[in-house]
């Protein structure tokens, strides 16, 4: 019985040590040596590198990007509403009158992971080109001027963050709202809610969930994207990814790109623990 | 008419507002499906489009040629098996590490619980900039290790993991432990009542962790551009060709691989359905 129960004790670790070690080991350990790169100094050239607790990495990455992080989060944060916007109605379409069609229509809100992410947006590149039939029906009716373009500005990056990371947003949208008891609703309209005040007073609170996790899975790779400004961009559209990209492969100033990812992570960090003192953490991590 | 759909009906009245917002939402979320599709759409079209330059952007006339062509583009094909390879390697090791997770998370209470959870977690709320970042300057610094395909292979399961426990928890969680504490009431031992029992009622759960690992595997482009030395992926291919104008060929891929998955992902709906329908 005492082996038993000692084997009891031990099986948890035994089915938890191959993963996690391999997090450990390709997570955790390469964060350190992120870290460590981020304090180095030397050579970019030459690629001599050496610890030198270079602090200075960090408040240059600031001085010098410090427009590019703002860029980035305000892209982030600007297609992440949006995203919100237009995929809460859709989702809670599909809930609540989706009826025997609902895994059909989730496909459709799927299908675009299908199309590689990098052929997606090459697809909207097409779509928004000078040549395209937006750009041209934008210019006949005089909201573009007449050498008015899309590609290249703010708004075609910001629109291909938001086509390329909504169904994050709609499917955690769409898991929430799917889960209301339609009996709650009923009560409060029994009650004398109007249908608005009842959406309002009942739908929404008990689709927060979603609205979090849409909001956490949306924003955070948004933030760190650079193929939307790369392809739909110019370099005045570029973000904190763009740098740190080029940072590393083109110029490799390592260090430099190092400190760079820490800020943007820190940055992350510290936006998601506000978030979840503000919505209570177990909905984070379930 | 059943009690359920009394109340409703008797709210009904000839409500004209009603009416128009019960529509317009439906008409909202058909164009809604019209954004969502379009750009497949593109890509699907141009693969059947003719272009007169090196740009395939804008369209010139219908041919098949570059369906009946299209292993001529030199590399395409071999990064797409490469894509393929990693990706399968990748999906089952993440969802067989992920799985055990899982069922400790689930099943055990253990000190560090909190921990592995946040451990699980991390890699999820962290940019893939960062994750491909860090990995590379470990990879830089243990000089040993050549950038290529097992340093891809490394990532691909590393950041799929987490996707793997997520998606196996899920299932785990609403789950009747009884079923299984029967079995060991009939004298099962604990291995025999996972082969048994647990397994088949999760595998569900691990076939959906695997797709969906597999799917993000072959998808992936900014860790792997990072990690990637000289090897090709379908992705890393795609980005190259972009800047100097992607061949059709690109086109006549994405389609292929967009009819493929949605096939497959059509037949499991259907399957469910039926299943449910029979249940």
């Amino acid at each position: 019985m005492g082996l038993l129960h000692r084997h009891r004790g031990l099986t948890p670790y035994l089915l938890l040590a191959p993963g996690l070690i391999f997090l450990l080991a390709f997570f955790v350990v390469p964060l350190g040596f992120l870290a460590y790169q981020s304090l180095e100094s030397g050579n970019q050239a030459t690629l001599t590198y050496s610890f030198t607790w270079a602090w200075s990495n960090y408040g240059n990455a600031l001085r010098d990007y410090k427009g590019h992080f703002i860029r980035s989060f305000e892209y982030a944060g600007i297609a992440t509403a949006l995203a919100l916007i237009l995929s809460y109605p859709l989702a809670y379409w599909i809930a609540f009158r989706g009826g025997r069609w609902k895994n059909l229509l989730l496909l459709f809100i799927i299908a675009p992971f299908f199309v590689t992410y990098l052929i997606r947006t090459l697809a909207w590149e097409t779509i928004l080109s000078d040549n395209g039939i937006v750009v041209r029906t934008l210019r006949d009716i005089h909201v573009l001027g007449a050498n008015g373009r899309l590609l290249a500005t703010s708004t075609a990056v910001v629109a291909g963050i938001t086509y390329n990371y909504l169904p994050f947003m709609a499917l955690p949208l769409y898991v929430s709202l799917e889960q209301i008891d339609h009996s709650l609703i009923e009560a409060a309209q029994d009650l004398y809610a109007s249908k608005w005040k009842a959406f309002l007073r009942v739908t929404l609170p008990l689709s927060l969930p979603g609205v979090v996790a849409g909001t956490l899975l949306t924003f955070i790779p948004a933030a760190g994207d650079f193929i939307n400004a790369q392809l739909l961009g110019s370099t005045k559209q570029h973000m904190i990814g763009n740098v740190i990209q080029s940072k590393f492969l083109e110029l490799t100033d390592y260090p430099a790109a190092a400190a760079m990812s820490f800020i943007l992570m820190a940055i992350i960090l510290v936006l998601v623990f506000i978030y979840a003192r503000a919505v209570g953490t177990e909905k984070l991590t379930g | 008419m059943n009690a359920v759909a009394q109340p409703l009906t008797a709210r009904k009245r000839v409500d004209v507002v009603g009416f128009l917002r019960y529509h317009l939402l439906t008409a909202y979320s058909l164009l809604m499906f019209v954004y969502l599709l379009l750009p497949i759409g593109v890509v699907i079209l141009f693969s059947f489009n003719n272009p007169s330059g090196r740009f395939n952007y804008t369209w010139q006339g219908f041919t098949l040629k570059y369906w009946q062509n299209w292993n001529s583009v030199p590399g395409l094909w071999g990064a797409m098996k490469l894509s393929l390879e990693i990706a399968l390697i990748a999906s089952l090791v993440a969802t067989a590490l992920g799985t055990l997770i899982a069922l400790a998370l689930v099943r055990y209470g253990f000190r560090g619980r909190g921990s592995t959870n946040l451990l699980i977690f991390l890699p999820l709320s962290t940019p893939e900039i960062v994750l491909g970042a860090s990995l590379l300057t470990l990879f830089l610094n243990v000089t040993f290790v050549q950038l290529g395909f097992w340093t891809i292979l490394i990532a691909h399961v590393m950041f799929c993991i987490s996707f793997a426990v997520v998606t196996v928890k899920a299932r785990l969680v609403g789950f009747d432990r009884h079923i299984e504490e029967a079995a060991m009431d009939l004298g099962a031992n604990e291995w025999t009542t996972f082969q048994k029992v647990t397994l088949p009622l999760i595998a569900p759960a691990i076939l959906a962790a695997l797709l969906l690992c597999f799917a993000i595997s072959v998808d992936d482009f900014v860790v792997t551009y990072l990690n990637a030395g000289s090897e090709t992926t379908f992705p890393l291919f795609v980005w190259g060709a972009a800047r100097v104008g992607a061949p059709p060929q690109v086109n006549v891929f994405g389609t292929a691989i967009f009819v493929v998955a949605v096939t497959a992902m059509l037949g499991s709906v259907l399957y469910q359905r039926r299943r449910e329908v029979r249940a």
